[in-house]
């Protein structure tokens, strides 16, 4: 008899598919949070495989802070094309112009926060029953507890001292109305996970993600894009650096990392010697050491 | 590439109150260099403001904020690491009796457990529950640590005597597979690096155990069993025809150009093919998600299973179930449920409480009116609709319920069919 073994890859691969195919078939209006950022564009790529050769069955929702990498937009709207999948855009100006939110001042002024007003009023709007987003518990302290199948108060909010118990794969997506679920296939991966299979797969990414000449500002440590976005302070000043970013939030508060890898190899090579995680980048988990579990109870990804 | 071709092992850890289980898990994670420089300086930061003058490992894996407060871990929390010989997902679970419903919930995707022991107290009440809990959900691997025992001056008396203690307590267990390891996981002796204080124990380390135990036999790949998921129909001019049955594999090895039979029909057929993400494979076993076309037009639809043809299921309406009880509502006799199977979802009622198990003798308490939360107990449930079935000790997934309460949408029970 042989051995009848899969690697953690096509076992993470199975999984996150398994789960992709239940959100399709338990909820009514479920749609896919495309943040452009590579644990998005990855989801994407599972969720085309779980229904090929039919298209994916629900739109991508992409919440534009206005404050995005260009880079990023055209990728999203190059992917969709490709796909042939329905896109919506919440966008946080409009928030704003609306006077839903309103906007941070000041220097280290950021949109990150104002994300949630938009996201939630696109949920309501589009009466979308569940979010798939691309979080992974590996990525912060506040998400190792998190469930695949989170459910969310007709707040949005998330209570981690009640989450429904998952057990074997059996997800429990019933609610009452006006609820909804987040729900995140890709939970179990790590980054290296990632990277290993977007190599795998020959997955294609923004280019932010390989290295690349910015010019920058480093602020408390955090190299960041310069960019109409961002205000200097006294003794700041513009450096053009060689960098690549490990994550793709907002241009004002994604710290890139000083790096030569311009190929996904020696990405993985970078990543398997680096010792800082990947959230350590990003400005607006350093507010405070409870920063993601904040935002979260009120109803970020 | 040899990173791509390393298994994946999922394991839970269950210890009391202070045994040393985030330490131990902080080690692992420590010594397989799977910890970040700014999650170190994180945690350094801590114990120091804490008064320490050691760094305190089980801050790695403490996330939320009242349990910093308190100390103490309330909920499954799941950590990764990777070696070069496998990756780990660990499933974190607290000891507490109050939350048993968590441990259940680690424990029910486990391949192996680890069962934590403080080698001053040796056996506990809580040790008898942990190991039941892991024998009850089938965790087909155990290894006992026998922890702290830089506590006992690295005794080889104590080691022999909690493990003697264990042994006899494990003949009630199901459990086939159980390694006992001395460690100190505040000092690491054992957990990866093998330990200098203790010459007299001969095996292997903790990190060795869970790097080189045999799980390729863990699932069932003797009993067919493909529950469907959704039906795929792009119905487009290039597919106009194309009816693939998508779903995840939960027993057996199915071939193309194998006779299969459909669940409720009856129908028997062959398969056509396999497809795994848009590429045909000859043979899928578990635990893929796949998608399979059938030679003949059957109509199968989400909830329908897809067997060998004589090799079936039960297939019934009344069931004997050991359920955890997860609700603070205890459960009562003929109250109505939702019950989920595979991916199928019925109405049932509680025909039955035939009698709970005392977790800490394993002793069967009879005549009982309810369940409470934390609670095991044997009930006998009729559900609305015919459900294809094995007994979980022959399959993990299609001998598994969830119970849900049709008012509040909560999962408040897991069973376990009989």
């Amino acid at each position: 008899m042989s051995n009848y073994v899969i690697n953690h890859l096509r076992e993470l691969e199975s999984e996150a598919i398994f789960v992709i195919r239940e959100i399709a078939a338990q909820f009514e209006n479920p749609v896919l949070l495309f943040s452009g950022g590579k644990d998005s564009i990855l989801l994407t790529h599972l969720a085309k495989k779980a229904f090929y050769p039919a298209k994916i069955p629900f739109p991508l929702i992409h919440v534009d802070t206005g404050h995005n990498f260009p880079e990023t937009i055209a990728f999203r709207d190059s992917l969709v094309d490709k796909l042939g999948v329905q896109l919506i855009v919440g966008s946080v100006q409009e928030s704003i112009d609306k006077g839903r939110v309103k906007e941070e001042t000041g220097a280290d002024a950021s949109r990150n926060a104002l994300q949630i007003i938009s996201l939630l009023d696109t949920i309501e709007e589009y009466k979308v029953d569940a979010a798939m987003g691309g979080a992974r518990r590996d990525e912060e302290k506040a998400r190792a507890k998190e469930r695949f199948f989170s459910h969310r108060d007709e707040f949005g909010q998330w209570d981690p001292k009640n989450q429904r118990p998952e057990l074997w794969n059996l997800f429990n997506g019933r609610k009452n109305y006006g609820e909804h679920f987040r729900v995140f296939p890709i939970s179990n991966w790590t980054e290296m996970d990632v990277w290993e299979y977007i190599k795998l797969e020959n997955i294609d990414l923004p280019s932010l993600y390989f290295s690349h000449q910015r010019d920058c500002v480093v602020r408390d440590g955090v190299i960041l894009a310069n960019s109409e976005f961002i205000k200097l302070k006294p003794g700041e000043e513009v450096v053009n650096m060689t960098i690549r970013y490990r994550t793709c939030g907002d241009m004002p508060i994604t710290g890139a990392v000083k790096s030569e890898a311009d190929d996904i190899t020696k990405i993985i090579e970078e990543i398997a010697t680096t010792r800082i995680t990947e959230r350590g980048g990003r400005a607006d988990d350093k507010r405070a050491e409870t920063a993601m579990e904040d935002r979260k109870k009120q109803g970020y990804f | 590439m040899k990173y791509q071709d390393i298994e994946l092992l999922r394991f839970t850890t269950a210890g009391s109150v202070d045994d040393g289980k985030s330490t131990l898990i902080g080690r692992l994670l420590y010594d397989s260099k799977s910890i970040f420089q700014d999650q170190l300086d994180a945690v350094e930061k801590s114990s120091k403001n804490k008064g320490f003058d050691y760094v305190d490992l089980s801050l790695l894996t403490d996330g939320l904020k009242s349990e910093r407060e308190q100390g103490i871990t309330i909920d499954v929390a799941y950590r990764y690491f990777a070696t070069p010989k496998r990756k780990f997902i660990v499933a974190d679970t607290p000891g507490h009796i109050q939350y048993t419903r968590n441990m259940v919930t680690g424990a029910s995707t486990a391949n192996l457990a680890i069962i934590l022991i403080d080698a001053r107290k040796g056996m506990l009440e809580q040790t008898h529950r942990h190991s039941f809990i892991a024998s009850l959900l089938r965790i087909p691997h155990a290894i006992v640590c026998i922890n702290k025992m830089d506590l006992v001056d690295y005794s080889e008396d104590v080691f022999n005597k909690i493990v003697a203690d264990f042994k006899a307590f494990a003949t009630r267990l199901s459990i086939s597979d159980i390694q006992f390891i001395p460690i100190s996981a505040l000092l690491g002796d054992n957990v990866v690096n093998p330990s200098e204080n203790m010459d007299w124990f001969k095996g292997s380390t903790l990190m060795y155990h869970l790097e080189t135990v045999h799980i390729s036999s863990d699932y069932n790949h003797i009993d067919c069993r493909f529950p469907i998921q959704s039906v795929i129909r792009p119905q487009t001019h290039e597919h106009r025809d194309f009816r693939g049955f998508a779903g995840r594999i939960d027993g057996g090895v199915f071939k193309v150009g194998d006779k299969v039979k459909s669940l409720p029909s009856g129908f028997v057929s062959t398969v056509k093919t396999i497809e795994l993400n848009g590429e045909a494979i000859t043979e899928a076993f578990a635990p893929m998600s796949i998608t399979m076309t059938l030679a003949d037009e059957i109509d199968n639809s989400r909830g329908d299973m897809i067997v060998r043809e004589n090799n079936v299921p039960e297939v019934g309406q009344d069931l004997k179930v050991l359920v955890t009880w997860m609700s603070t509502t205890p459960l009562q006799a003929r109250t109505k449920l939702v019950v989920k199977h595979t991916t199928n979802e019925c109405l049932a009622v509680v025909k039955e409480l035939n009698y709970k198990i005392d977790i800490n003798t394993l002793h069967r308490i009879e005549e009982i009116q309810e369940v409470a939360m934390n609670e095991i107990a044997k009930i006998s449930i009729r559900t609305s609709k015919p459900i294809f079935y094995d007994a979980y000790k022959k399959n993990r997934q299609t001998g598994s319920i969830i119970i849900i309460d049709e008012q509040t949408n909560e999962t408040i029970g897991a069973g376990m069919i009989i």
